[in-house]
């Protein structure tokens, strides 16, 4: 057994570390975050550019077949430096549905550009009332002589707001909340009837909601088969949350070690505040809150790529849960050791944590992975 | 033992109810219900409202206009007034500094203060934190120099909650080095005009403006603005700390917030019913419910015993700590309730006078960012390990 990253994954790795740490300074990150784009353009460029955008792709699209390990290693350093650009939404889950459910044609159009960095997707999956289940599904897709005419509204899209390409699940039969009946749907933001409302996120990101009123597609709009798509998007959400977790590691080591810094250096009473064991404790226990987590994210980018099947979804649920707690402890426990500084805008902690917080509000949160889990514990 | 209240409570109830019912502002009741913003002019409107019914300066005695509450007449006042939608009071000028004048300060700042504390036109501010001095308030460096009939401060004060709107600062200060660190502090009052003051705002995580860094340079205080004696800073310190954390466990507010987290989650959905009746989230709301049920319990045995003429000791610490905890965990489930919709930050929806479309439930903005926010509560007013400290020491004898 070896969990070390072979000589290509470290490599991968080490390329993207050294990106980040060139290009995303906590300071220039909030420069970025203010723009209306919300992310570095630069920044992406260069992902592209090096190739990193095309990692999970195949070769023919300028990548390396990078499976769920690799996706890890360019994640979690995208962690570390808070980087906002929408690899996940993207690269993951855009580029994922495409390659599942796509036609020759639509991965010809739209594949090549995703991995190349020049298309960016999104993904709206959710819904005003559909809490995190991707099967609750109320926007309506009516098959007519053109192709499909869309109504509904897709919720908290991150990236949606520059997105070259939307991608959407709309029904097309079966109940509000029926996995059957559900299909996707990919086109261009500026199509008639799709209007978009931008907001800032809590993490400093930005999203939109969608709203589809009589939005009119083509046939060729269609990603897979009509009614089949709720195996699609539940397999290719599992590569996300996969990519999430391990996004999560990376903030989580920062936060630590940010707060491990701090608890060395600032001192009250006259010795270092490290000293008062309270916080030795909680530092410990923010340190093997983030080993559980690391060792979930190893566990869920090993079964990213696999065939589904019941085990998979249990890692995932799982793993997901463990992150959602640990992202919370940490990001609260960090912000307890520090104080006041902890709660400002101008050090960086607070960001570290305001996106552990927010990750946890990706896909569903640490409540609804256990309710998954333990509906599926039974299961062979 | 008899935990109802008595038919003269029962009808002082009855007359705070009736008088928030007619005097409370729809407006400003819709904003902290809503968890809105409030302005300066909201706080100070409200301010002379409670004035001219005289319920302004409950820790007063009457004689500087305040009102004679007893501690259970108090506790009522605070459970109506969150329930009802009340502005936090900002506690530094009345709850604060007013109290140490009325004790160690003498008749001349008696006289100048108080009033203009009654009328508004004093808005006070607390310096006491520092950089370099947090938990370790003792350590404070912000110096005074006695030069004549004025002292010179230099030095800086951080964490100063509402420092934008105030025109006046109390601040301790250390007036001798030669001492050990609590014997060479004062107390000393300052006018935030005077040159060589400065105020920077701190943002914090949430995106507020609500706390400033404070800087002084060569700012001449006249001696008459000592209260009490030189170097004895630090008790007065202390008598006003025990003011301070005396209602920190917020057991009030935290009902408010409850009582908005059932009216959420009966409103959001999850697999196609209300939150509230989702078996895991409603045994949640359940706990922290339970929890303050407990804690409540705890307040009213503290207040009782007040009431007895006891002094709220370290049992105030601890009930800091819980009701913290408590109203943490609520914000924490407010957000939860909200599930993907806790990710927009859509600041313009802060605003009463917004009048767009909210983006989803019209509750929904403010609960992230009030998450976030309310971490400040185990922190500032003597952090909660502090408080622990405290307990540890004064109850275990540890
Ligand atoms: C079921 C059982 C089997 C055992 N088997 C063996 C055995 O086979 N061989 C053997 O040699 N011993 C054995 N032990 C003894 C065991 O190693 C000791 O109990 C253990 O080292 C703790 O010592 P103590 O009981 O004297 O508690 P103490 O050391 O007195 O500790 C009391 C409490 O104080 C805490 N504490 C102490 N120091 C600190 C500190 N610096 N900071 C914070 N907290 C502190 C402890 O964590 C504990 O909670 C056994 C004990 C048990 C209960
Ligand atoms: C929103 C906000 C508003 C505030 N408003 C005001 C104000 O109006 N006026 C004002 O004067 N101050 C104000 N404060 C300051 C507040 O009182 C301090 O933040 C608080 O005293 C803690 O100090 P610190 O932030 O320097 O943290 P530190 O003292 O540096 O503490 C860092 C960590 O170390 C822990 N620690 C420190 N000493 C010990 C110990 N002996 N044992 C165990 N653990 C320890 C703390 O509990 C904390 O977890 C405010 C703070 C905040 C966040």
């Amino acid at each position: 057994m070896d969990f070390r990253l072979n000589e290509e994954q470290q490599m991968l790795q080490d390329t993207v570390a050294r990106l980040v740490r060139g290009e995303y300074s906590f300071e220039k990150r909030l420069e970025f975050s203010e723009t209306e784009l919300g992310f570095s353009a630069d920044f992406w460029r260069q992902l592209s550019e090096l190739g990193l955008t095309a990692v999970p792709f195949s070769e023919e699209l300028g990548g390396f077949g990078g499976g769920g390990v690799e996706v890890q290693s360019v994640m979690a350093e995208l962690g570390r430096g808070l980087c906002l650009e929408p690899y996940m939404q993207s690269v993951i889950l855009g580029g994922g549905l495409i390659g599942q459910a796509g036609n020759d044609r639509q991965k010809e159009n739209w594949l090549a550009g995703i991995a190349s960095g020049e298309l960016k997707a999104a993904v709206g999956l959710q819904e005003p009332q559909s809490y995190y289940d991707l099967n609750n599904v109320e926007t309506r897709a009516e098959k007519n002589g053109e192709g499909y005419l869309l109504n509904g509204r897709k919720a908290v899209v991150i990236g949606g707001h520059c997105a070259d390409l939307i991608i959407v699940s709309a029904r097309t039969s079966g109940n509000s909340d029926s996995a059957d009946g559900i299909s996707l749907f990919a086109f261009s933001p500026d199509t008639d009837g799709v209007e978009r409302r931008t907001y800032p996120t809590i993490d400093g990101a930005k999203g939109c909601d969608i709203t589809l009123t009589n939005v009119q597609v083509g046939a060729d709009a269609l990603l897979g088969d009509e009614g089949q798509a709720g195996s699609v998007i539940e397999y290719q959400a599992g590569r996300a949350i996969a990519a999430l977790c391990a996004e999560a590691v990376g903030v989580m080591e920062m936060a630590n070690e940010l707060t491990l810094d701090y608890l060395k250096q600032r001192k009250q009473f006259g010795v270092p505040i490290g000293k008062f064991q309270v916080l030795q404790h909680r530092m410990v226990d923010m340190m093997s809150e983030l080993e559980q987590a690391r060792s979930m994210a190893i566990l869920a980018a090993s079964v990213a790529d696999s065939e589904q099947s019941d085990e998979r979804r249990r890692v995932l649920a799982a793993a997901k849960n463990v992150i959602g707690r640990a992202g919370q402890f940490i990001s609260e426990a960090g912000i307890q050791s520090h104080g006041g500084i902890g709660m400002t805008w101008e050090y960086n902690f607070a960001h570290y944590a305001k996106r552990l917080i927010a990750i946890n509000h990706q896909l569903g949160d640490d409540d609804f992975h256990l309710e998954r889990y333990a509906a599926l514990l039974q299961a062979s | 033992m008899n935990m109802n209240y008595t038919a003269e409570e029962l009808a002082f109830r009855d007359e705070v109810r009736a008088f928030l019912d007619e005097k409370l502002p729809a407006d400003i009741a819709a904003k902290v219900k809503g968890f809105r913003r409030l302005s300066k002019e909201d706080h100070l409107r409200w301010q002379q409202i409670l004035c001219k019914q005289g319920w302004y300066a409950t820790h007063w005695p009457e004689e500087y206009g305040g009102v004679k509450w007893t501690p259970v007449q108090k506790h009522i006042w605070d459970e109506e007034s969150c329930r009802y939608g009340v502005p936090r009071s900002i506690p530094f000028g009345v709850n604060m500094v007013a109290p140490v004048i009325i004790k160690f300060g003498n008749d001349a700042q008696k006289q100048h203060y108080l009033p203009r504390i009654l009328s508004g036109e004093d808005w006070w501010c607390q310096g006491y934190s520092e950089p370099g001095a947090g938990s370790d308030l003792a350590s404070l460096k912000t110096r005074a120099v006695r030069d004549g009939d004025h002292y010179i401060v230099n030095g800086q004060k951080t964490w100063t909650t509402l420092g934008q709107h105030a025109n006046m600062i109390f601040c301790l200060v250390r007036t001798n080095t030669e001492v050990k660190n609590q014997e060479g502090i004062s107390f000393l009052l300052i006018d935030m005009n005077t040159p060589g003051i400065t105020v920077r705002p701190i943002i914090t995580l949430d995106g507020e403006h609500e706390v400033n860094e404070v800087f002084f340079e060569d700012v001449k205080v006249p001696v008459e603005n000592l209260v009490g004696e030189e170097d004895k800073g630090w008790t007065y310190a202390k008598f006003l700390l025990t003011y301070e954390r005396t209602g920190l466990a917020g057991i009030g507010m935290s009902k408010a917030a409850l009582s908005h987290l059932k009216q959420l989650a009966s409103r959001r959905m999850k697999n196609g019913k209300p939150l509230i009746e989702d078996p895991s989230f409603s045994q949640r709301i359940a706990k922290v419910e339970i929890d303050l049920t407990a804690a409540a319990i705890s307040n009213l045995r503290i207040i009782a015993s007040v009431e007895g003429g006891g002094v709220p000791g370290a049992e105030s610490s601890m009930l800091k700590v819980k009701g913290t905890e408590i109203r943490q965990a609520i914000n924490d489930l407010a957000r939860r309730a909200i599930g993907p919709y806790a990710l927009p930050f859509v600041e313009e929806e802060l605003d009463l006078a917004y009048d767009g479309e909210f983006l989803s439930d019209e509750n929904a903005a403010p609960l992230s960012a009030q998450y976030f926010n309310n971490r400040k509560l185990s922190i500032f007013g003597g952090s909660n390990e502090i408080q622990k400290n405290i307990v540890s020491k004064m109850i275990l004898g540890l």
